[in-house]
């Protein structure tokens, strides 16, 4: 048994430094070489100020800027400390409630329009950050966005088109808008 | 189902099959009692593992010593993780300066992280500094991950061995595992997640001011090392809160098609290396073939369900049809590039093998939709399962398949040119019936009790759900959740980690005993009366018995949850 003890407590530390030490340094090491801007989390600048993470989606509530996907995150929405998803079951009350309230506070700040609302939009996501939204999220609000900046829709239609990514390689996951990164063309494009 | 739901699901099949047999093969190397072209690239590494533990490679251990060791070392393993918990707030490498964790918690983490089941009551982000994320959760991702390849390799040895009294050496399978196996491979993982945009430094969160004039805290930390192993062990265990959801562990579509193949890649090749190390690799693909018979349509189901949406929202202004414009379905709890294919893919493979990640929360899945993981893991952890641990489970439910046949015709049974007798029977019948014992009683025990029923989130069924998701997540050591219940408080930690425990080590310990005597045994010749066991026929019986085993425990306690939920969804009340 002593020989066992010895074996086990010897082996586990060997394997600890190989696995626990040498091998994330490594990683770290090639990551910061080859890949140092997404390695640091992909941070985006404006003006030469840090911004944000275009992974990581923020909270709009302008009706000049696109919005997100609801966010589930506490206390408040994309609260990037504190990932997680609603966790709300299908015949949960409080799911539909809150489906209902979302659908509401988009028809509010664009009376105009009648569409039905893209389910991306009505439900939370499930890391509270999403940084994405469908391109059928991004359509239904495009009214919305051009009419709060006074310009043709046409042209955010542009930039959404410019910032929409289609599927990788063509079959993998769904197309989408990075929500960030569009707002901060909207901003650089019409002022 | 849309077509490209259906074109998502054959890509992944196909790209993981043209992975089995190179991967296979190259394991069954990595075993093989001589000295091969593989093995002598990491000789140095290995003998000075084994100089400095002072181990002796060529000791061949009987099942007794060898399921000691096991023990010894992973006991190792959670006393290690309990303390780094504990003691983080005076380590190195915690920039966020996070506290210590408490003692029901740590014990709880530290347990799923050694049975390879990767349970988290915490959030990762304010929880775990990134010194106990590396030394202590990281590591376990590889040594418990190697722990399962080591058992199930002495298992097979077991039937491959002819009148042997042993079964090998538990150190160096582990060690040969870990680093002809596991680390190489998450290397090329890590790089390939690097490439998609995960994070991977020692920096501290950065703190931006946000576009609409708000703060956000931006948690980084050594994620994609981590995030490698954690899909390839089948582990599970997310660097942050929202695992394989988070932007941060799991940025793109690809990434995550990588991963999902890391999920798999080691539980579908291993049949192959198992095959091949029985001398007949007909029996690998009719092991994998059986796998893949339940898989897939279970796989399709929960994909439909998901792609149907949720009917409680069917009533309001709500646009859920598929499109070009968007994936449609039930989007709540869903990240908006997975969609609708690559989270229900990724649901159905994280519970089909023991690995427990999440790209989507399965406690906002439909009904049916979240019937299938829990259904997955119930049936054992066999379709696919953790790596190792899946197939020697499946292996028992295949003892106890040629004995159901042998009872048919009145034979002896026998697998494998084995004679398979009482002491089989026992060990294999105590493997296929630990986790549903488990999983049975230990809900019922929580639906009974106060501290039980407080940590339900969703009220009506879906409440049970929870509860009945979460036992049968840690007695099948998958690790994922129906996240709403709030699991990290003292009644939940203990009896989830009792559950983790049990479903691990005295499961492998009945296979090792049971590979002891299988090794002592001689070989029969197949006869004319001899079931054979690569045929559609034997294939087909298989899957049988997995599913009516698994029908028979849980369709009771399915009708209460998930079952009676979706009644009550599709009529409204």
């Amino acid at each position: 048994m002593k020989t066992l003890l010895r074996q086990a407590i010897v082996l586990f530390l060997g394997l600890t430094v190989l696995t626990g030490i040498a091998y994330p340094l490594l990683v770290t090491g090639i990551a910061q070489a080859a890949f140092p801007h997404a390695a640091s989390g992909s941070l985006v600048e404006a003006n030469g100020k840090v911004v944000g993470s275009s992974l990581i989606g923020q909270a709009f509530t302008e009706p000049r800027y696109f919005w997100g996907r609801p966010s589930a995150t506490t206390p408040a929405a994309y609260n990037a400390a504190a990932s997680t998803g609603s966790n709300q079951g299908p015949t949960n009350p409080a799911l539909t409630d809150a489906a209902k309230q979302r659908i509401a506070a988009l028809r509010q700040a664009d009376p105009g329009n009648s569409a039905p609302v893209p389910v991306d939009l009505a439900t939370a996501s499930a890391s509270g950050l999403d940084p994405e939204i469908s391109p059928a999220a991004a359509e239904y609000q495009v009214g919305r966005v051009a009419k709060a900046r006074g310009v043709a829709p046409d042209k955010v239609r542009e930039l959404v088109a410019a910032n929409t990514k289609g599927r990788q390689f063509g079959v993998l996951g769904e197309p989408r808008v990075n929500v960030l990164e569009l707002n901060l063309a909207l901003d650089q494009a019409v002022r | 189902m849309t077509t490209n739901d259906f074109l998502q699901l054959g890509l992944y099949l196909a790209v993981l099959m043209a992975l089995v047999k190179p991967l296979g093969a190259y394991m069954a190397l990595v075993f093989a009692d001589a000295p091969n072209r593989v093995t002598r690239v990491g000789a140095p590494v290995e003998r000075l593992l084994y100089r400095l533990a002072g181990v002796r490679a060529d000791e061949d251990m009987g099942w007794k010593r060898y399921a000691l060791a096991m023990l010894v070392f992973n006991v190792a393993g959670v006393a290690a993780v309990y303390l780094l918990q504990r003691t983080q707030q005076w380590l190195p490498l915690n920039p966020q300066h996070l506290g210590t964790i408490t003692p029901d918690s740590a014990m709880n983490t530290a347990i799923s992280f050694a049975t390879n089941t990767n349970w988290q009551g915490y959030a990762g982000e304010s929880t775990m500094s990134y010194l106990t994320q590396m030394l202590g959760l990281a590591v376990q991702n590889f040594l418990s991950a190697a722990t399962g390849i080591a058992v199930l390799i002495a298992v097979v040895r077991g039937f491959a061995r002819r009148g042997a009294g042993a079964v090998g050496n538990f150190w160096v399978d582990v060690t040969r595992t870990t680093v002809y196996i596991l680390v190489p491979f998450s290397l090329l993982i890590a790089v390939l997640l690097l490439s998609q945009g995960v994070v991977q430094t020692l920096s501290p969160y950065v703190d931006v001011a946000t576009l609409q004039h708000g703060t956000q805290s931006l948690p980084l930390g050594p994620v994609a090392s981590q995030e490698a192993i954690k899909m390839l062990g089948t582990n599970g265990g997310g660097f942050f809160n929202a695992n394989s959801a988070h932007p941060f562990e799991n940025p793109t579509p690809f990434s995550n098609f990588i991963e999902m193949l890391a999920i798999f890649a080691i539980p579908a090749s291993l049949c192959y290396t198992f095959g091949s190390m029985v001398g007949d690799r007909r029996q690998g693909w009719a092991i994998l073939a059986t796998m893949l018979l339940i898989f897939v349509p279970l796989t399709v189901g929960l994909v439909a369900a998901e792609q149907a949406g949720n009917p409680a929202l069917h009533g309001l202004a709500i646009d859920a049809q598929a499109s070009a414009m968007q994936a449609g379905g039930n989007m709540e709890g869903k990240e908006t590039r997975f969609g609708i294919a690559s989270s229900g893919l990724f649901a159905a493979i994280t519970t089909a093998a023991s690995c427990g990640a999440v790209n989507a929360m399965h406690d906002s899945l439909t009904p049916l939709g979240g019937l299938v993981p829990m259904w997955l893991m119930q049936l054992g952890e066999v379709i696919f399962g953790g790596v190792g641990s899946g197939l020697y489970g499946m292996l028992a439910f295949a003892v106890v398949a040629v004995f159901i046949a042998g009872l048919m015709v009145g034979r002896t049974p026998e697998y494998l040119g084995k004679k398979i007798e009482a002491h089989e029977m026992k060990m294999a019948s105590l493997a296929v019936l630990i986790p549903c014992a488990l999983v049975v009683v230990c809900t019922a025990i929580a639906v009974m009790v106060p501290g039980g029923k407080a940590g339900i989130a969703n009220p009506g069924a879906h409440g049970f759900s929870e509860m009945l998701y979460a036992v049968s997540s840690a007695a099948n050591n998958n690790g994922s959740a129906f996240a709403g219940l709030s699991a990290n408080t003292p009644f939940w930690n203990t009896l989830l980690a009792i559950c983790m425990f049990l479903a691990r080590f005295p499961l492998a310990i009945a296979m090792l005993a049971m590979a002891g005597s299988l090794a002592a045994k001689r070989h029969v010749p197949p006869s004319a009366g001899t079931l054979p066991t690569h045929t559609p026929l034997f294939i087909a019986l298989l899957a049988c018995v997995v599913i009516v085993v698994g029908a028979l425990t849980f369709l009771p306690a399915l009708a209460l949850g998930p079952i009676v939920e979706h009644l009550t969804s599709i009529t409204g009340h």
